[in-house]
C-alpha cells in the first residue's frame, strides 16, 4: 500500500488547511506504531481498562436451533463502554496525548464512538467535543447525556440530513477552525489516510483474538467470519487477520433499511458508485451528479452513505462478500439472539446475526462460523420497542 | 504595477439559474476582474453556514451540473472576464473527469478551484485540466508553512490564499500574517496571489489588497443574494462596485 491507497481507493482528499495536520498524524502514527513503550501502554489499557481479550463464546443453543454450522460469537459487546469502538479510541487518544495535543474532537452516529471517545478523553485528561447529527441526538438522547457525564461537550449538527454524514462534515470543519492543539479522533476505517489504516490497526486485535481463541478451542480456522458494516471498523478489525487465509469467507452485512431496492436504505456496496468524499476515494450512495444521497437505517451506527476504502477494495477483489440486511431482519435477529442466548446485541451487530442465521443453515455441522457482536443492545431497547409498536421512551 | 483585482463568488443556481446569469452580467459591469461560480454540492466541507445554505437552496431549486454548464455557455457570449468554477471532487469525479473538463472548455471556463483536492492528490485531475486548458487553482492556508513554496512553484492561474483558519464566512478581523505568506509565494513565482475567506467590508478588502494582488469575496455576496432573493441583482451590483473601488484605490 502506497500513500494510503487500497487499489484505486483511499487517498487523502482534504482541504489544504488540514494537510499539515493529517501529515503530522501520519508521521506520529508511523513512529509510535513501532514504539515498544506505546504498544505496551496500549496493550495495558486494552487489558486493564477495556477488559480485553473479549470472550469467544460458543453459541450452542443457536447452533442447535439453526441446525447448520457451529456458531461462535466474538463478544465485543463486553468491552468497557459496550462496543468495539473503545479499541480505536484508546489507540487514537493515546497517540494524541503523545503528540502533545490538548483537545480531541469526534463525530458520532448512534453515540457509541462519541461515548468511547469521551471515555478515553476523561481517562487521559483531554478536552473533548463531540459532533452529532441533531436527528441522532434525539434518537439517542441517553448517549448525549452519557457523553456529557464523561465531561464532553456535545454539539448537535443541524446542517444537511442531520445524521452521521453531517456530523463528519462538521467535525472536519471544526478541525480547520482549531487545528494546532486538536486531534480528530475518527470513528471508523474511513476518511483521509492515515485514518483507514490506523483505525484498522487499532481494531485488528478483534480478528487476532478470534484466531487465537478458535485455534485453542477447535484447533482450526473458522469457515466464515461475519460482521456488520457501516463505515466498516468492526468488520475490518474482524477480517484483517484472515485476509491471507483464503479458506475463510469474510462476510460484511450492510444496512438495507426498508429494502435494498427501497429508496430508504444505506447499502453502499449494493447501491453505491465510486466517488471522492470525506477525504477518501471509495463507494458512496449518490446521484448521477455526485450529490451524496440521504441514507436511512434503523441503526444510527450504519446510517452512513459511504464505506471504508479497504472494504471497497476487498469487494472489488472479491476477497470479501457484502450482503444487504433489512431493518425487519435485523430487529428479528435482535429478538432472536436475546431469547436464544440471553445476549442483547446492538442493532448494528444484529444485522450480522440476521445474515448469519440464513448462512448457518446452508453450512454443514463440521463447519465453523464466527459472528462479531460489535456492541451491546441496551441503547437500542427503546427504539426496538417503538418499532414493535410499544410506546416507551428513555 | 497592475491594478488590484476584485474577485466575486456566487453559488450557481442560488436562488435560481436565471438570477445567477443576471448576476454574472452585473458583477462584471460593476468591475469585478474575475468571477468564481460555485457548482452546488450536498456536503461542502470547506464552507461556513452562509454558503452551505446557498448550496442547499440551489440544489432544492433544481440546479444540476448540466444546466449550470448550459447557463455558463450562454452567459459566456457576453461575459468577458475570466470565469472559474469552485466545486468539490465528488461532483467532478462522478460526472466523469474528462467529460467534466471538456464541458468546462466548451462553456468557456478558465479555471477551477477544488477545496478538497490538496497538492498531494492533484494528479487526480491535472491531466484533464491540461488537456482542456482549465487552470487548476492552488490554495494555500495559514497552516501551510513550508508547503507554500512547493505549492506556488507548480501553481497556475493565481494562488488562492486562505486568510484564516476555519471555513468560509464573514469575519470581523483577519489576524494571519498575510504579508509573509504572499512573500513566500513571490519568492518562487510571479503568479498573482488573491486572498479570500472572511472578507466583507471595503476596509478589509483594502487591507488585503495592500499586501496581495487581489481580494476574493464570497459569503458577503451570497448573504445579499439570500436577503434579497430575486431582487438581489442591484444590491449585489452596488456592493461589488463599492468593493472594486476600495481595492482599486490601493
Amino acid at each position: 500500500m502506497m500513500n494510503g491507497r487500497y487499489g484505486p481507493f483511499g487517498g487523502r482528499y482534504v482541504p489544504e488547511t488540514l494537510m499539515n495536520a493529517v501529515l503530522e498524524v501520519e508521521k506520529a502514527y508511523e513512529f509510535y506504531k513501532e514504539d515498544k513503550n506505546f504498544q505496551q501502554e496500549l496493550q495495558a489499557l486494552y487489558r486493564d481498562y477495556a477488559g480485553r481479550p473479549s470472550l469467544l463464546y460458543y453459541a450452542s443453543k443457536m447452533t442447535k436451533d439453526l441446525g447448520g454450522a457451529k456458531i461462535y460469537l466474538k463478544r465485543e459487546d463486553l468491552n468497557h463502554t459496550g462496543s468495539h469502538k473503545i479499541n480505536n479510541v484508546l489507540g487514537q487518544v493515546l497517540l494524541a496525548k503523545k503528540m502533545g495535543k490538548k483537545r480531541v474532537i469526534a463525530e458520532t452516529g448512534a453515540g457509541q464512538h462519541g461515548v468511547a471517545a469521551a471515555t478515553a478523553a476523561a481517562l487521559m485528561d483531554m478536552e473533548c467535543e463531540i459532533f452529532m447529527g441533531e436527528e441522532d441526538t434525539k434518537r439517542q438522547a441517553l448517549n448525549v447525556f452519557r457523553m456529557e457525564l464523561l465531561g464532553a461537550r456535545v454539539h448537535p449538527v443541524t446542517g444537511g440530513t442531520k445524521t452521521l454524514k453531517d456530523a463528519v462534515n462538521e467535525t472536519m470543519r471544526e478541525w480547520t477552525k482549531r487545528v494546532e492543539d486538536t486531534f480528530y479522533v475518527l470513528g471508523s476505517v474511513m476518511g483521509p489516510h492515515p485514518y483507514p489504516m490506523m483505525v484498522r490497526d487499532f481494531q485488528k486485535i478483534i480478528g487476532k483474538e478470534i484466531k487465537e481463541q478458535l485455534l485453542a478451542k477447535e484447533g482450526r480456522l473458522p469457515d466464515a467470519v461475519i460482521a456488520c458494516v457501516g463505515g466498516g471498523s468492526n468488520a475490518m478489525g474482524a477480517f484483517y487477520e484472515f485476509i491471507d487465509d483464503k479458506s475463510v469467507r469474510l462476510i460484511g452485512c450492510e444496512a438495507a433499511g426498508l429494502g435494498v431496492d427501497h429508496p430508504r436504505n444505506a447499502a453502499t456496496i449494493a447501491n453505491g458508485t465510486v466517488g471522492i468524499f470525506h477525504g477518501m476515494k471509495s463507494l458512496f450512495c449518490q446521484d448521477e451528479y455526485g450529490q451524496i444521497a440521504p441514507v436511512y437505517s434503523i441503526s444510527a451506527g450504519l446510517d452512513y452513505p459511504g464505506i471504508g476504502p479497504e472494504h471497497a477494495m476487498l469487494h472489488e477483489t472479491k476477497r470479501a462478500e457484502y450482503v444487504p440486511v433489512t431493518d425487519e431482519e435485523a430487529v428479528s435477529a435482535f429478538e432472536y439472539l436475546s431469547k436464544t442466548e440471553g445476549i442483547i446485541p446492538a442493532i448494528e451487530s444484529a444485522h450480522a446475526v440476521a445474515h448469519a442465521m440464513k448462512e448457518a443453515k446452508t453450512m454443514t455441522k463440521d463447519q465453523i462460523m464466527v459472528i462479531n457482536i460489535s456492541g451491546r443492545g441496551d441503547k437500542d431497547v427503546a427504539a426496538i420497542a417503538r418499532y414493535r409498536g410499544v410506546e416507551i421512551y428513555e | 504595477m497592475r491594478e488590484k483585482a476584485f474577485i466575486a463568488f456566487v453559488t450557481g443556481g442560488d436562488p435560481n439559474l436565471d438570477i445567477t446569469e443576471q448576476l454574472l452580467y452585473k458583477i462584471e459591469e460593476a468591475g469585478a476582474d474575475l468571477i468564481e461560480i460555485g457548482i452546488p454540492f450536498s456536503d461542502p466541507i470547506a464552507e461556513g453556514p452562509v454558503i452551505q445554505e446557498a448550496n442547499e437552496r440551489a440544489l432544492k431549486a433544481g440546479c444540476t451540473t448540466d444546466n449550470l454548464f448550459a447557463m455558463v455557455k450562454r452567459a459566456r457570449k457576453t461575459v468577458k472576464v475570466p470565469l472559474v468554477f469552485l466545486t468539490y471532487m465528488n461532483p467532478i469525479y462522478t460526472y466523469g473527469k474528462k467529460r467534466f473538463f471538456e464541458a468546462c472548455r466548451d462553456c468557456g471556463i478558465d479555471g477551477i478551484i477544488v477545496p478538497d483536492l490538496p497538492f498531494e492528490e492533484k494528479e487526480e485531475i491535472l491531466k484533464e485540466c491540461k488537456e482542456f486548458e482549465v487552470a487548476l487553482i492552488s490554495l494555500i492556508a495559514p497552516t501551510s508553512k513550508e508547503r507554500i513554496t512547493r505549492i506556488a512553484k507548480e501553481a497556475e492561474g493565481f494562488v488562492y490564499c486562505v486568510s484564516s483558519l476555519g471555513v468560509t464566512g464573514i469575519r470581523s478581523k483577519i489576524t494571519t500574517d498575510l504579508k509573509s505568506m504572499v512573500a513566500l509565494v513571490k519568492s518562487v513565482s510571479a503568479i498573482p496571489v488573491a486572498v479570500g475567506f472572511g472578507i466583507a467590508t471595503p476596509e478589509q478588502a483594502k487591507e488585503v489588497a495592500a499586501v496581495a494582488d487581489g481580494a476574493i469575496v464570497g459569503s458577503a455576496i451570497v448573504k445579499i443574494v439570500k436577503e434579497y432573493g430575486a431582487g438581489c441583482i442591484e444590491p449585489v451590483y452596488a456592493y461589488v462596485r463599492k468593493m472594486k473601488q476600495a481595492v482599486k484605490s490601493v
